[in-house]
């Protein structure tokens, strides 16, 4: 398993406060995914873009997960031009393509896209850790932002752990095949690492209340939002202020 | 006036729910402040369970525990005690859960309210002197094991303990880093308990030996151990003694 390949190149958007980017990120995606109108939706993709290119990613990296989101987008085009009422823009043998349909379907990528690619420039640039702090600082409720930050630290000692288990079965010539024992092997690989888990859990919580843990973290890290900070937070709101009145101006005109 | 044993076992008794016999039978145990005190006896007798009694995770059904002379009575007595005593868990994956190293250490000194810098130069400091500064802004689940037992180690020194608890700390480490931690508790000279079934280890680390079988301590024999040199066909290769 690989995480955090975005957070790790530099640029003034990998340094800058997670805070200032949450906040960001969450407008424009709420921006763009309430807008109806295609200008509206361009508008935030061509934002998204930039912030990709001021990020100073791997392009080939952000297009390879691109496409694993637009896998999904797919299905769209495939179903909604079939099942969408409207005139009909062409047609193929028995089957109608409604022009209401592939318009939709061409909004639902666009704006998909660009909320994807809003979320790689903004929050994948930052470390995960980082990401939970500053949920903590923005008053996010504890427990949701514990469980993010104890998700990421343990998933990868989980997934060993299943690893481990896998392996053991494998060195006894477990052929996976379509059986009841390959069912049943699996539930026990599943159980036995749900079980390990919760055992694991348990002393890791042990652990923490024996250094005197008391249900609040302390951060270590005194994160000040500077001059960057409150300029980036002006030119966004300038992005998202833009598209909201692209958005009314577009439906006026229509 | 005599200083009082830095933790004192009368009679302890634990079970797990629905288990008979007891795991802990009557237990008996005193440590003195400054004494080092090896743990030895076969798995499933009960050490770690009774190092997870005399730090307060489990409740002993009856008997009682005695910190500096003063008997524990509620939950936030143990709290007292967990600041001056630092239990070292088997699994360092157990014990390293922040982000990076620097972070997880500091966990503890920040918990016990200090501030922020207090709790980095602390830290700092604790590393330093386990040689082990260099690793301060790594990732915790991506060191080495050997590394993770050492800052595992540093996690608790940075809290300052008079007392240290080690379950069985050179499970799986190689002999490098095995003389590393050999010398690093040799230099601490704090009072300690550490249950092990490194013969040599213990040796090196303890001047008292006590056995334990079956939720008893068999034998609190002073002065015990002892070293002894002998051929090994595994040359320095990690390897364990079985109980002589």
């Amino acid at each position: 398993m690989k995480f955090e390949t975005f957070s790790t190149a530099d640029s003034f958007l990998q340094r800058l406060d997670p805070r200032v980017k949450l906040l960001s990120s969450l407008a424009l995606i709420v921006v763009i995914a309430l807008c109806t109108t295609f200008s509206a939706a361009c508008g935030g993709l061509s934002v998204a873009l930039l912030l990709v290119l001021a990020a100073k990613l791997e392009l080939k990296l952000v297009i390879r997960r691109l496409l694993l989101v637009n896998g999904f987008v797919l299905f769209l085009w495939l179903t909604l031009p079939l099942t969408y009422p409207g005139t009909a823009a062409f047609t193929l043998g028995p089957l109608d393509f409604s022009r209401e349909g592939i318009m939709l379907a061409a909004l639902i990528s666009i704006k998909t896209n660009g909320t994807v690619l809003v979320l790689i420039s903004l929050l994948a640039t930052s470390s995960v850790a980082a990401l939970g702090q500053a949920l903590v600082k923005l008053k996010v409720p504890t427990k949701l932002c514990l469980l993010l930050l104890f998700s990421y630290r343990y998933i990868f000692v989980i997934h060993q752990e299943y690893l481990r288990l896998v392996r053991a079965a494998r060195l006894r010539c477990f052929k996976a095949g379509t059986n009841l024992h390959t069912y049943r092997t699996t539930g026990y690989l599943f159980g036995m690492t749900l079980v390990k888990s919760h055992h694991r859990a348990h002393r890791v919580r042990q652990a923490m209340v024996l250094r005197g843990f008391q249900g609040q973290f302390h951060s270590l890290y005194d994160s000040s939002v500077g001059k960057t900070e409150i300029g980036f937070a002006l030119l966004m709101l300038t992005a998202v202020a833009a598209l909201i009145g692209l958005e009314l101006f577009s439906r006026i005109s229509s | 006036m005599m200083a009082p044993p830095l933790i004192e076992l009368v009679d302890l008794t634990f079970s797990y729910p629905g288990v008979q016999p007891p795991i802990l039978d009557r237990i008996n145990l005193t440590l003195q402040q400054q004494q080092q005190l090896g743990l030895i006896g076969p798995n499933g007798c009960g050490k770690t369970t009774l190092f997870h009694c005399m730090m307060g995770l489990l409740k002993p059904q009856s008997g009682s525990i005695r910190f500096k002379g003063k008997e524990i009575v509620k939950a936030g007595d143990f709290f007292t005690l967990r600041k001056e005593i630092g239990l070292l868990f088997q699994d360092a994956d157990d014990q390293l859960f922040s982000p990076t190293v620097i972070e997880d250490v500091a966990f503890g000194p920040l918990n016990l309210g200090a501030s922020p810098k207090a709790a980095i130069e602390a830290s700092h400091q604790t590393l330093t002197e386990l040689g082990l500064d260099h690793l301060e802004q790594r990732v915790t689940h991506h060191l080495s094991g050997g590394e993770k037992k050492l800052v595992s180690l540093a996690t608790i020194l940075a809290m300052k303990p008079r007392g240290l608890f080690l379950d069985e700390p050179t499970n799986n480490l190689d002999p490098e880093t095995r003389d590393r931690l050999i010398d690093i508790i040799a230099g601490l000279g704090l009072g300690h308990i550490i249950i092990s079934h490194d013969y040599d280890f213990l040796a090196a680390t303890c001047v008292d030996l006590a056995g334990m079988n079956a939720g008893r301590i068999v034998a609190a024999d002073h002065s015990a151990l002892h070293t002894h040199h002998h051929l090994h066909p595994h040359g320095s290769h990690p390897h364990e003694h079985g109980d002589h």
